[in-house]
């Protein structure tokens, strides 16, 4: 096992910081718009992400050696889509409340281009092992950028920051009453996809400028 | 003079290149060139022998935005003393006004100063002017009740995303002081979203601003007949035409927009194209769907369920209700973000005045369309421009053959 030495610190850093999948990459961009409303909802498709990631990454690198690469397309989309019915049922067992809220959302993980990317880009090339970090680190680098964006919607949009947990969520803080007293008013924008758009943006900006990115004008 | 240049020239010292303060070079240029013209000599081409540099520019427009801002006060007060049942006076009334117009003034240039000077000094690139026309633009548009926090964060909002994401003045591509407006409309749509009557009056004052009016008819009638029957405020033509109305601050007055319109048409620096073809474009469409309205109701093409009070507005009433002249006069004749070409204009304009109409009068979430059909052309503005290129290259191409 290589687990611990530099290059595969590297395969679960990179994505998190200098190659993210939604900052850098503009992947995955559909969902981060649609479960950002609320810091639970992201905090659940955030594992959801991580578990189908990982294990799509895992399974598709242990049998890469067996899938044709002509119908390759066809079984990653049947790995990946098995997976995510697995998690969309355990959220309805155990987590109705949230499953309910995120809807679609989950069994829209299937077209996250995140998932086929990283299977087409790396887990057919590379180990499991090594397939695992990069399911990890790039799961962990949309789930960051996610639970960033979904953190200031909802703390502007709604004024609360809500926990996941059994229900419908465990409400942290709330902007207290007094607030609104004193004339104190929450930013509907935000709650609006637009306002994903500009916190993403914004987002954007910030992470490039630490990550010394440019972009050929 | 010469002691304002010897001060100048003293602290420009202290901000040379290498000094320890040369940070706040930005700063100090900008006070020097607000006082006196610049000493630069250009090197390379094109060489313009003109007075007439930005800033100067920048500053006919607030010239022409000056009576707005004092008719705005007066209006403000005026509406006050109305609900009170008070008399005050029309000094009294401009002065009550201004206890509200200069606090939002000053958060807006607050707001503007500081995303204007921080970008300014990260990016070492002059103070632009552009800036103190959006921050002028904006108290104008703003209702005169607003919480300053808002404007505050509107106005951030607009230099920051409208215009130094883009690149700064010149290469934004929204108009900076309509997208802080919008971003307002909205992040706090209970405030300022044009439906709500907007002045300053005693707890529990409201009522509907003329344009939603005719958007909330009781049972079906004609928006003028429901202009008549507010009692409230005297919405007749006359009084909409001298602005005593409730409105944003500096939209009421149409006598003193237009004054505005032909300062700027006389310096050169708005184009009548602009404002001349959104007029036409909202008389076009108002006449349009008055017309639609006529056969509908009418009983010729027996529609049923189609009664819209507004589509009975007449085009004057268009004109004179809401922000419309304000808009095109101030706003849509932005030379950055408008057409560049003059058949551009022409479309840029005309579509303006139709997408108003479309706006106020089909969509009844939004009473007022004049902003967002203004934004909608920017984005479009640099297409047509490119299509009026290529039509003309090919037309020449074609006559040479």
């Amino acid at each position: 096992m290589e687990l611990f030495n530099s290059e595969s610190k590297k395969i679960v850093s990179d994505p998190i910081n200098v190659n993210n999948p939604i900052s850098l990459q503009v992947l995955g961009i559909c969902s981060a718009l649609a479960v950002t409303i609320r810091l639970d909802q992201a905090i659940i498709m955030t594992l959801a992400v991580v578990f189908v990631l990982c294990s799509s990454n895992v399974i598709l690198s242990l049998i890469r050696n067996y899938i044709p690469t002509r119908v390759r397309i066809v079984i990653m989309l049947s790995v990946i889509a098995s997976l995510v019915s697995v998690v969309d049922e355990l959220l309805k067992a155990y987590l109705y409340d949230m499953s309910k809220q995120l809807s679609v959302f989950v069994g829209l993980i299937i077209t996250n281009c995140i998932i086929m990317g990283r299977a087409e880009a790396f887990a057919l090339k590379h180990g499991p092992s090594k397939a695992f970090l990069d399911g990890l680190g790039n799961s962990m680098g949309y789930g960051l950028i996610i639970i960033i964006v979904s953190f200031f919607r909802e703390l502007f949009g709604a004024g609360t920051i809500t926990l996941p947990d059994g229900g419908a969520g465990y409400v942290l803080w709330r902007i207290p009453e007094s607030w609104y007293a004193a004339g104190y008013e929450n930013i509907g924008l935000l709650v609006l996809s637009p306002g994903a758009f500009i916190i993403l943006g914004l987002v954007i900006w910030i992470q490039r400028e630490f990550a010394g990115v440019e972009e050929d004008a | 003079m010469n002691f304002l240049r010897k001060i100048f020239e003293e602290t420009g010292k202290l901000v040379e290149k290498g000094k320890p303060l040369s940070w706040a070079y930005p700063v100090w240029e900008a006070a020097d060139t607000i006082f006196f013209s610049t000493n630069k000599q250009t090197s390379k081409g094109p060489h313009i022998r003109d007075n007439m540099d930005i800033k100067r520019t920048m500053f006919f427009v607030v010239i022409a935005l000056i009576p707005c801002y004092i008719f705005g006060a007066y209006n403000i007060g005026y509406l006050n003393a109305l609900a009170m049942e008070i008399e005050r006076g029309i000094i009294g009334n401009t002065i009550f006004g201004f206890t509200y117009v200069i606090p939002i003034l000053i958060a807006t240039f607050v707001a503007g100063a500081i995303c204007e000077l921080t970008f300014a000094i990260i990016r070492k690139h002059e103070v632009n002017e552009g800036f103190l026309v959006s921050c002028a633009l904006i108290p104008l548009t703003m209702p005169p009740d607003v919480p300053l926090w808002q404007v505050f964060i509107g106005t951030s909002f607009g230099i920051i995303i409208g215009k130094e994401i883009f690149g700064g003045v010149g290469t934004n591509i929204f108009n900076p002081a309509l997208t802080s407006r919008a971003f307002m409309y909205f992040a706090f749509p209970t405030k300022i979203s044009g439906d709500k009557v907007w002045a300053v009056g005693p707890d529990g004052y409201s009522g509907a601003t003329a344009l939603a009016i005719p958007a909330n008819p009781v049972e079906y009638d004609t928006a003028s007949n429901l202009f008549a029957a507010n009692t409230q405020f005297d919405y007749s033509t006359v009084n909409m035409f001298w602005g005593l109305i409730p409105g944003s601050i500096g939209e009421t007055n149409k006598l003193l927009i237009l004054f505005g319109a032909f300062f700027l048409i006389y310096c050169g620096i708005a184009s009548w194209r602009i404002m001349l073809s959104s007029v036409l474009g909202l008389v076009f469409t108002a006449l349009l769907f008055n017309l639609l309205n006529y056969l509908t109701v009418d009983g010729i093409l027996q529609a049923g369920g189609f009664p819209n009070a507004m589509l009975t507005i007449t085009p004057l009433q268009h004109i004179l209700i809401g922000s419309f002249l304000f808009g095109t006069v101030f706003m849509a004749t932005e030379p950055v973000t408008s057409s560049h070409t003059n058949t551009g204009r022409w479309i840029y304009g005309f579509l303006i005045g139709v997408l108003t109409v479309i706006i106020r009068s089909i969509n009844p979430a939004y009473p007022e369309g004049v902003f967002l059909a203004i934004l909608i052309m920017n984005m479009f503005a640099p297409l047509i421009d490119y299509y009026v290129v290529q039509a003309n290259i090919k037309m020449r191409l074609a006559r040479n053959v």
